[in-house]
C-alpha cells in the first residue's frame, strides 16, 4: 500500500509528453534531482531538503534562433560521469547533471520548409558504459561516445533499424549476450542490441498495431507500455512474449522500474497509476507478473511516473497541465 | 511539433465559434435572414479555396495570439460587429471547448471524428445554400485523404502538439460547471468509468506465457474504475454516425454559455510568461498571417443591408464591465515588436489589414494607415 506525500511545486506545469518525469537516483546514494518538460523548457528540481525548499532551475532550448519544444529529459548515469540529456526539435543537448553548463549540442537537420513529416529528436538512454543513445523522429538511433570528461562528445555509431519515430529507448547495465539495449518506435516495432564498439540487432519484436510509448529493461526481460493500454513483457534474448496485460483504460505514457526489486510502475492517460511485482519462477524460468496497487491521480492525464529509490518504495508522478510531482511511499 | 495540426486546429475551433454565434443570433433575436447571411458569410469566408490551400501546407503552430487574429477577421466577414470584449469571451469559450474535446478523445484518431462531427454541424447550418456546401464537402475530403492513412503514433503526436498549444488555460465556462464536466478550479473531469476507447481491453486481465507460447496462467486485477466494452466505432466516412458525441452542438437558447474571468485560477503564472517573455517568433507569426489572411476573401457588406452589433454577453453593462475587468494575464495582446523589423512584410499586412472595415471606431487612434502593430492590439 503507498500513500499520498506532500507533493512538490513546480514552476511551470508539465507538457502532455511520453516519459515526462526523469529522476536522478546517483548509485548508491539518495534521490538526488527530478526533472519535467515544458513545452520549450525543462523544470531541474534538486530533491535535497524539504520538498517546500526545493531549488528549481529552468532550462530553455535555445538553440540557432528560437526557441524549439523539448520532447524528453532525461539523467544518463554512467560509471565516469552524469550528464543531463535534452532532446528538442532543433536537436540534442547535454548538461552537467545539475544543468548548470551544457557540455555538448548535436543539431539536426532541418529542412528549410517544414516537412508533413516532423523532425525532432527523443529517446534518451545510457548504454554499454560509456555511451548514451539518443533516437529520431526518422527511426535513426545515435551513438554518443562519452569521453570520462570534457566536451569531446563525437558519434560513433547510427543504428538504422526503426522506420518510424524513436519512443523511448532503455537499457541495463551489465547483461552482457542478454541484449542490454532496448529501442521502440512509434509503431510497435521494439528492436534489442548488444552495446559495445559496434553495436549489434539481436532481436526484432514486431509490432502489432499498437505504439510503444515507454519501454524498460531488467533481468533480461522487456517490460513495454503500448497506446491501448496493454503491458507487454517479452523475453530479451528471444524476443518471445511472457506476459500480456490489459492494464489501462488509455494510451500509456510511462514505465519505470526498481532495479532492487522488480516492481514495475506504469502510468497513462486514463488517470491511473499502477504498481506491478515482476520475477521469475526459478523451476520453470517462466516471468512472472502480479498487481500491487492501483492509485487513481483524480482528473490528471498522467505523463511521467518514477521510482525514487532502487528499491521501489516510493514514486513520484507528473500529469497534463499539472504544476506540481505528486509523491508516494510505502507504508 | 507535428507539421499537420493547424488544419484540425482551425476547423474546430472555426466550428465551436459558429455554435456560439449561431446561439447568440438566436438570444438576442436577430431576424431569421439576417441571422442566416451571417452565418453563411462566415462560413464561405472560411471554405475559401485559397485560404483552405494555405491551411493544409505542412506548418508549425502558431501562438493564441496570432491564431486570434484570423478569427476576428472571420468573425467580421458578414455584416455582424463584435466589441472587444465579446471576442474576448468568444475566443476563451471556443479554445476550452475544443481544449475539452482533444483532452477527453478516448483515443487519438478520435479527433477526427471531433472534427466530422463540427463539419456536419456547419453543413447543416448551409443546407439551403448548395454552392457552399460543396466548398465544405471538398474540405471535407482533403481531410479524409491528409489524415485517413495516419498511423495512431502520428496522431498522437497531433493531440500532444494540440495540447501544449492548450497548456495552462483554465478558464471557468458555465456550461461547463454546470454539466459537471469542469471543476471550480477550472479543471476538467476526467471519468474513470464507460466504454474503453475502440481497440483497447477492459482493464484488469494478466496472461502469462511460458517460452513456447502457450498461455500458462491467467490472474485478474480490479482498479476502481468501471470500464466497459465499446458498442461500435464511429465511422470515418464523408457520411455516417461518428458514435463520439464530443464536438457536437451543446448550446441552445436555454443555455447561454457564459466564462468567469474575474477569478483566475492560481496557476496563470505560467501562461502570463508567455505574453511577458521575449517573443522571438513574431516574424514568422508575421508571415503566416499575411499568407493566411491574403487567402480570406472578405466580402464587402451589400448596400441595403445594415449591419448589426452582437454581444456575447446578457447585458451592454455586462459587456463594458468584463471589458474592464478583464485579468492583464488573459488579455490577448500582441507583444510590441521592433519598429523596423521586416518592413516589406509590415507593409503587406498593413495592406491586407487595412482592408477590414470597422464600423464602429476603435478606441484612441487605429484607423488605416496606422501602425500594423497597433492595429493588431487594437482587435
Amino acid at each position: 500500500m503507498y500513500r499520498r506525500e506532500k507533493s512538490i511545486a513546480l514552476r511551470g506545469s508539465s507538457s502532455a509528453l511520453y516519459n515526462n518525469l526523469s529522476v536522478l537516483r546517483p548509485p548508491h546514494r539518495p534521490l538526488a534531482f527530478l526533472g519535467s518538460v515544458h513545452g520549450p523548457a525543462v523544470t531541474v528540481l534538486s530533491a535535497a531538503g524539504d520538498a517546500a525548499g526545493c531549488a528549481q532551475r529552468q532550462l530553455q532550448a535555445r538553440a540557432g534562433g528560437g526557441a524549439s519544444l523539448v520532447t524528453q529529459a532525461a539523467w544518463c548515469v554512467l560509471p565516469a560521469r552524469i550528464l543531463l540529456v535534452l532532446t528538442c526539435q532543433k536537436g540534442i543537448q547535454m548538461y552537467e547533471s545539475d544543468g548548470s553548463i551544457m557540455v555538448y549540442w548535436h543539431a539536426l537537420d532541418i529542412p528549410e520548409h517544414p516537412p508533413a513529416q516532423a523532425v525532432f529528436a527523443r529517446g534518451i538512454s545510457a548504454a554499454g558504459e560509456r555511451f548514451i543513445c539518443v533516437g529520431l523522429s526518422s527511426g535513426m538511433v545515435l551513438v554518443f561516445d562519452i569521453p570520462h570528461k570534457g566536451t569531446n562528445i563525437t558519434v560513433s555509431e547510427v543504428l538504422k533499424e526503426h522506420h518510424n519515430a524513436i519512443t523511448d529507448i532503455a537499457a541495463e547495465l551489465g547483461q552482457a549476450g542478454a541484449g542490454d539495449l532496448v529501442t521502440a518506435d512509434d509503431a510497435g516495432t521494439l528492436c534489442v542490441w548488444s552495446s559495445g564498439e559496434e553495436f549489434s540487432l539481436l532481436n526484432r519484436i514486431p509490432a502489432f498495431g499498437w505504439t510503444c510509448s515507454s519501454v524498460r529493461l531488467w533481468n533480461g526481460i522487456i517490460a513495454a507500455g503500448y497506446g491501448n493500454g496493454q503491458i507487454r513483457l517479452y523475453e530479451a534474448a528471444t524476443g518471445s512474449l511472457r506476459a500480456e496485460v490489459s492494464a489501462h483504460a488509455r494510451w500509456i505514457y510511462a514505465l519505470d522500474l526498481a532495479p532492487a526489486t522488480g516492481k514495475l510502475l506504469s502510468g497513462a492517460e486514463d488517470s491511473f497509476v499502477h504498481v506491478w511485482k515482476l520475477s521469475r519462477n526459478p523451476d520453470t524460468d517462466d516471468v512472472e507478473i502480479e498487481h500491487c496497487h492501483a492509485e487513481c491521480v483524480t482528473d490528471t492525464q498522467i505523463c511521467g511516473a518514477r521510482f525514487c529509490d532502487p528499491e521501489g518504495n516510493s514514486f513520484a508522478v507528473t500529469g497534463y497541465d499539472l504544476s506540481e510531482i505528486f509523491c508516494y511511499s510505502q507504508v | 511539433m507535428s507539421a499537420r495540426t493547424l488544419p484540425l486546429l482551425f476547423l474546430n475551433l472555426g466550428g465551436e465559434m459558429l455554435y456560439i454565434l449561431d446561439q447568440r443570433l438566436r438570444a438576442q433575436s436577430i431576424p431569421g435572414e439576417k441571422a442566416r447571411k451571417v452565418m453563411n458569410d462566415i462560413i464561405t469566408t472560411m471554405f475559401n479555396k485559397k485560404f483552405m490551400e494555405e491551411l493544409f501546407k505542412p506548418q508549425e503552430l502558431y501562438s493564441k495570439k496570432a491564431l486570434r487574429t484570423v478569427y476576428d477577421r472571420l468573425a467580421h466577414a458578414s455584416i455582424m460587429r463584435l466589441n472587444q470584449a465579446s471576442m474576448d469571451k468568444l475566443y476563451d469559450l471556443m479554445t476550452m471547448a475544443f481544449k475539452y474535446q482533444v483532452l477527453l478523445c478516448p483515443r487519438p484518431k478520435d479527433i477526427l471524428l471531433v472534427t466530422f462531427n463540427h463539419l456536419d454541424a456547419i453543413k447543416d447550418f448551409i443546407c439551403d445554400a448548395p454552392g457552399i456546401l460543396n466548398q465544405v464537402d471538398e474540405t471535407f475530403r482533403q481531410l479524409i485523404e491528409m489524415y485517413g492513412c495516419l498511423s495512431a503514433g502520428e496522431f498522437q503526436l497531433i493531440r500532444q502538439t494540440l495540447l501544449i498549444f492548450f497548456q495552462d488555460m483554465h478558464i471557468r465556462v458555465s456550461i461547463f460547471l454546470k454539466d459537471k464536466v469542469q471543476n471550480s478550479n477550472g479543471r476538467f473531469v476526467l471519468p474513470i468509468s464507460g466504454p474503453v476507447p475502440w481497440g483497447t481491453e477492459v482493464p484488469g486481465v494478466i496472461r502469462m506465457f511460458n517460452c513456447n507460447g502457450d498461455e500458462v496462467k491467467r490472474t485478474e486485477f480490479t482498479t476502481g474504475g468501471n470500464y466497459v466494452t465499446p458498442q461500435r466505432e464511429g465511422s470515418f466516412e464523408l457520411y455516417g454516425d461518428r458514435v463520439l458525441k464530443l464536438g457536437t452542438n451543446m448550446y441552445s437558447v436555454s443555455r447561454p454559455a457564459e466564462t468567469h474571468t474575474s477569478e483566475s485560477s492560481k496557476t496563470l503564472a505560467s501562461s502570463a510568461k508567455e505574453n511577458i517573455a521575449p517573443n522571438p517568433l513574431a516574424k514568422e507569426e508575421l508571415n503566416f498571417l499575411a499568407r493566411l489572411l491574403g487567402g480570406l476573401e472578405i466580402k464587402k457588406p451589400g448596400g441595403s443591408e445594415t449591419g448589426f452589433r452582437l454581444n456575447l454577453f446578457m447585458t451592454d453593462e455586462e459587456e463594458e464591465q468584463a471589458a474592464l475587468t478583464r485579468p492583464e494575464e488573459l488579455s490577448y495582446k500582441v507583444v510590441n515588436i521592433e519598429a523596423t523589423e521586416e518592413p516589406a512584410r509590415r507593409a503587406e499586412l498593413e495592406r491586407i489589414l487595412g482592408d477590414l472595415e470597422v464600423a464602429e471606431p476603435c478606441a484612441e487612434s487605429c484607423g488605416k494607415g496606422e501602425d500594423l502593430l497597433a492595429l493588431m492590439d487594437g482587435l
